[in-house]
């Protein structure tokens, strides 16, 4: 995982409160200018670890290195990074432009100068002319505005932005989404960005690291952890996915044929190590990658047969649950509303599901 | 209307117990101030006839001025130290992870209930002890003693007023802990200080036990009020001086109350 122009190291660092641990022997490398993401659920540790790397907390194993250094002994205001607070953090006794110039006490400018980068600095979060508003006269986006200028002016190498669209309405979230990127492609700053929200994650980053219970699970670029999951929690927290209880019958060279509970054979690609004959694994198929029809698929392909149990109609596409002989849980499946042909596929419809063999990702069993 | 109308309607006998209430409170009180301003020695009615002259009296005793001068170094450095102590105090307690900070509170309150007679005893046999002289000093001693656990309480409520991330957000832009201190923390709890420090001046001001015990040859104003009661011709004397503390004492609560209630509202971040 290690990349040789990685500006930010983190190395089997862990973190505990007591008797919790937070943080669990993470492993990350983040590269020069890269929008990378910490994607988890509440409690998964992103937070500690995005105050570890701003110098809030110190790692009670490993070391946090900032290009090349080692950063534990260094206490937060010596730090390359600047941190964009969940809340914001705005100081309520000072006005926008105290607010922003807040960071600008050790390089001494003249006033000139001083009004110069903060302007420039309100500019570029698109609120020139609020320097004189007071910090209680703002709305919610506007005060991470601020919030991002007050960072921002310090021309740090790292930002690190903790859940900042989290208080904001979908609407303005969509639009600083948008903005947040172009900020940071303009600036080429490192980003590092804590959320719970993975689609924010999927469409802002260059990289994830998706994080459960402390540990990092899997680390790539979002269209790798969509498509190609390492693991059942990753698979799970990212999009929706099926699981399927297989045991692998076969091995040969690139293709397994595992027995899956109510699909019968199935051929899957095995790529993985732990894909072994005999192994009891899990195969994951994503809902838009099955496919739907009233008869038996012509040809090879692989199918099985069900009945619908309820359609929802969401307008570009259509989510069904597909009841399917043999399992607990319905196939979730998502596709187009009609069915070449012409028919309709109403609840109570007998179906036949089908995918390609490429579709399987076999996931080992959760070690937890 | 509804069922709820009994809750709006103003309610008589409440209203009655209120007023005897507070009748009682401030009756004794308001006595004083009128008692200052009677042309006669004796404290009966009727009231005889309007004068200022217990004012003036007062104001000419050389005594008095040194009880005053002694009251007001006292409460000055007493009201100071109980608050850079409260300051840290805390601070202490709401921003660190402390173990076992319920119980060092708790023994940190404990002069709030402990009797005065029993600390000024307490202190007094500590003092004799080790041999330290009993003088303005002393009394200073006792009265921190008294006034840090109120000037903690006062404090505790502004720390907790504003959000630790401030504090974070100064270190993250380049402060170390003495320029956020200044920069951000202070402005913040600002007005605790103030309340604390008029909070803490009031209970050493008005604090007759522990100086009674601790002061040496030199009397504070209440001890001062006490040995003037010997003299019967100094009684109105004593009214009106009880009247101006009254009038000082009560400006000087007001304000540490407006203060503490007047802190920065840091409004929740919404759409826009």
């Amino acid at each position: 995982m290690a990349r040789d122009d990685s500006y930010l190291r983190i190395e089997t660092v862990t973190k505990r409160f007591g008797s919790v641990t937070a943080v669990d022997q993470v492993d990350l490398s983040i590269g020069t200018g890269e929008f990378f993401s910490l994607l988890g659920p509440s409690g998964c540790g992103k937070t500690t670890l995005l105050r570890m790397l701003a110098g809030f907390e110190t790692p009670d194993v490993g070391e946090i290195y900032i290009d090349g250094a080692p950063v534990s002994g260094t206490p937060p205001h010596m730090r390359p990074t600047n941190m964009v607070f969940q809340n914001y953090a705005i100081f309520p006794h000072l006005n926008v432009e105290r607010n922003v110039a807040y960071g600008l006490r050790k390089e001494k400018l003249g006033r000139e100068e001083e009004t110069r980068r903060v302007n420039e600095a309100l500019e570029m979060v698109k609120l020139g002319g609020y320097g004189q508003r007071k910090s209680n006269e703002l709305s919610g986006g506007q005060r991470q505005r601020i919030a991002l200028a007050r960072a921002l002016i310090r021309r740090p190498k790292v930002l690190l932005l903790d859940e900042p669209l989290g208080a904001l309405d979908k609407k303005l979230r969509t639009e600083m989404q948008i903005e947040l990127r172009q900020l940071q492609q303009s600036l080429g700053v490192t980003f590092v960005f804590v959320t719970h929200d993975q689609e924010e994650a999927m469409t802002l980053s260059d990289r994830i690291a998706v994080m459960a219970h402390g540990k990092a699970l899997q680390v790539a670029s979002p269209k790798e952890i969509y498509n190609d999951p390492t693991d059942m929690t990753v698979a799970d927290f990212i999009g929706q996915m099926n699981f399927l209880e297989a045991s692998v019958r076969e091995v040969s060279g690139d293709q397994a044929i595992l027995d899956a509970a109510g699909f019968g054979a199935i051929k899957a690609p095995a790529r993985r190590p732990y894909v072994q004959k005999s192994a009891r694994l899990i195969a994951a198929l994503r809902p838009e990658k099955l496919t739907l029809s009233e008869s038996a698929p012509e040809g090879g392909a692989n199918s099985v047969r069900g009945k619908i149990e309820a359609a929802a109609y969401l307008g570009d596409r259509s989510h069904f649950h597909v009841r399917v002989d043999g399992l607990e849980q319905p196939i979730a499946v998502a596709g187009p509303d009609e069915q070449p042909g012409g028919g309709s596929l109403a609840e109570g419809a007998p179906v036949w599901l089908s995918w390609s063999d490429e579709a399987v990702i076999l996931l080992e069993r959760d070690r937890g | 209307m509804s069922k709820l109308a009994h809750l709006q309607r103003p309610n008589r006998p409440l209203m009655i117990y209120a007023i005897v209430y507070l009748a009682f409170l401030y009756l004794p009180v308001a006595l004083l101030p009128m008692f200052s301003f009677n042309d006669s020695i004796y404290i009966r009615f009727p009231l005889e006839g309007f004068t200022t002259k217990w004012y003036a009296e007062m104001f000419g005793d050389r005594q008095m001025h040194a009880a005053l001068r002694n009251s007001i170094q006292v409460g000055v450095i007493a009201s100071v130290t109980a608050t850079i102590l409260g300051i840290f105090g805390a601070k202490a307690v709401t921003r660190f992870r402390i173990k076992g900070v319920k119980p060092v509170l708790g023994v940190i309150m404990l002069p709030l209930v402990i009797p005065p007679i029993i600390m000024g005893v307490a202190l007094l046999i500590l003092l004799t002890q080790a041999d330290i002289k009993l003088s303005l000093w002393t009394v200073t001693m006792g009265h921190i003693l008294i006034c840090v656990p109120f000037s903690i309480v006062t404090l505790m409520a502004s720390f907790e007023g504003f959000d630790k991330s401030m504090e974070e957000a100064a270190a993250d832009l380049g402060d170390n802990a003495w320029w956020t201190f200044w920069r951000v923390t202070f402005p913040m709890v600002f007005p605790g200080i103030l309340a604390s420090l008029l909070l803490c001046f009031t209970i050493s001001f008005d604090e007759f036990i522990m100086a009674f015990f601790l002061a040496g040859t030199e009397q504070t104003l209440p001890i001062f009020i006490y040995s003037q009661l010997r003299f019967p011709q100094k009684l109105p004397g004593v009214l009106a001086l009880g009247a101006c503390i009254i009038t000082v004492t009560f400006v000087v609560v007001f304000l540490a109350q407006w203060l503490r209630g007047r802190s920065f509202g840091t409004p929740q971040a919404g759409g826009e």
